[in-house]
């Protein structure tokens, strides 16, 4: 499994990127430039990691959407190849069109550094392809502008379409407005487009890939990405 | 030619920084302060490629300062855009 681990300026979370699939599930992970052109050759899988690109100026994720390698990501998502972003990423795909909607700041204000409960709903996105429906993973938040937002009509069809891939919820699986830490319309922690294969997700399963750190559920996500790339 | 473009939040779309501002200017004394949105406010300096016919310039930069704002200015999925150009709505 060889996967592209995009770098834009103001990642920070590319490193995690790179390492934690690579220790946790055993993939190859190499850096591509924001200012490249084109894609690693081999290219499996994209990952977008978390970060400020470009201090979070104009509006999350707006500057990096307009990078050369974008273009190439664009390339790559049309022909059905898994793309993930996680955090900053997922702004950054919301940003560049490839995924609907746009993430706000948080309804309380604040930063939130927290582990949160998700709940796995559609299971035929990159991120979820073989795990089960209603599963609850632990995996940490780290963001300001997580909160995620769409028009009436937008959320309804990505319900109807099974774009919905994670809620936030309690350790049981409960969705309420206290288990909800951003205020994301529907409890929505992480989306896809309607083939699938482009995934967007606020929770960081880089910060979630070994049991020393509180977590190993992030693997059953690069699990799910390494399917996909299988498939596609 | 100057734009001036001004970026705000739809309507029905969560301001959370404008409620902070507006808490703020209660505690100030400001009580009639209803409600506040934040947004954004840009200004743009343009050199037409031939400058000459005014009218047509200022056509020129309305159709160009629109397209910068659908590409990069605004997100249309929360926020709506108005121009001016040399002062004019």
């Amino acid at each position: 499994m060889n996967a592209a681990v995009v770098v834009f300026p103001g990642s920070n979370c590319d490193h995690d990127c790179e390492t934690a699939p690579r220790r946790s599930a055993g993939w190859t992970t190499v850096a591509a430039w924001h200012k490249d052109a084109e894609l690693p050759a081999g290219t499996e899988a994209v990952i977008l990691p978390g970060g400020f690109s470009y201090g979070d100026y104009l509006r999350c994720g707006a500057i990096a959407a307009m990078s050369p390698i974008m273009a190439a990501v664009k390339r790559f998502a049309e022909k059905g190849g898994p793309v993930a972003g996680v955090c900053n990423g997922f702004q950054i795909l919301c940003e560049s069109g490839l995924l609907p909607g746009t993430l706000l700041r948080n309804r309380d204000l604040a930063f939130i550094c927290s582990d949160v409960f998700i709940k796995v709903e559609s299971t035929g996105s990159s991120a979820t392809r073989g795990l089960s429906a209603g599963e609850v993973l632990s995996i940490p938040i780290a963001h300001g502008d997580g909160n995620y937002f769409a028009d009436e009509a937008t959320l309804d069809r990505l319900e109807k379409n099974g774009q919905v891939i994670f809620r936030y919820c309690d350790p049981k699986g409960s969705l309420s407005a206290v288990s909800n830490p951003n205020g994301s319309q529907r409890s929505i922690a992480g989306i896809s487009n309607e083939k699938g294969n482009v995934i967007g997700m606020m929770p960081h399963p880089d910060r979630a890939s070994e049991r020393v750190l509180g977590s190993a559920d992030g693997v059953r996500i690069w699990e799910a990405v390494a399917r996909s790339a299988a498939r596609a | 030619m100057k734009a001036r473009v001004y970026v705000t939040y739809k309507s029905g779309v969560l301001d959370p920084q404008g409620k902070a501002v507006r808490g703020g200017l209660n505690t100030l004394g400001f009580g009639e302060v209803g409600d506040v949105r934040q947004g954004k406010y840009f200004e743009i300096r343009l050199e037409p490629e031939a400058p000459g016919n005014h009218e047509k310039d200022v056509a020129w930069a309305r159709a160009r300062v629109e397209e910068m704002c659908k590409k990069l200015l605004a997100n249309p999925v929360m926020e709506d855009f108005r121009i001016e150009i040399d002062g004019v709505a």
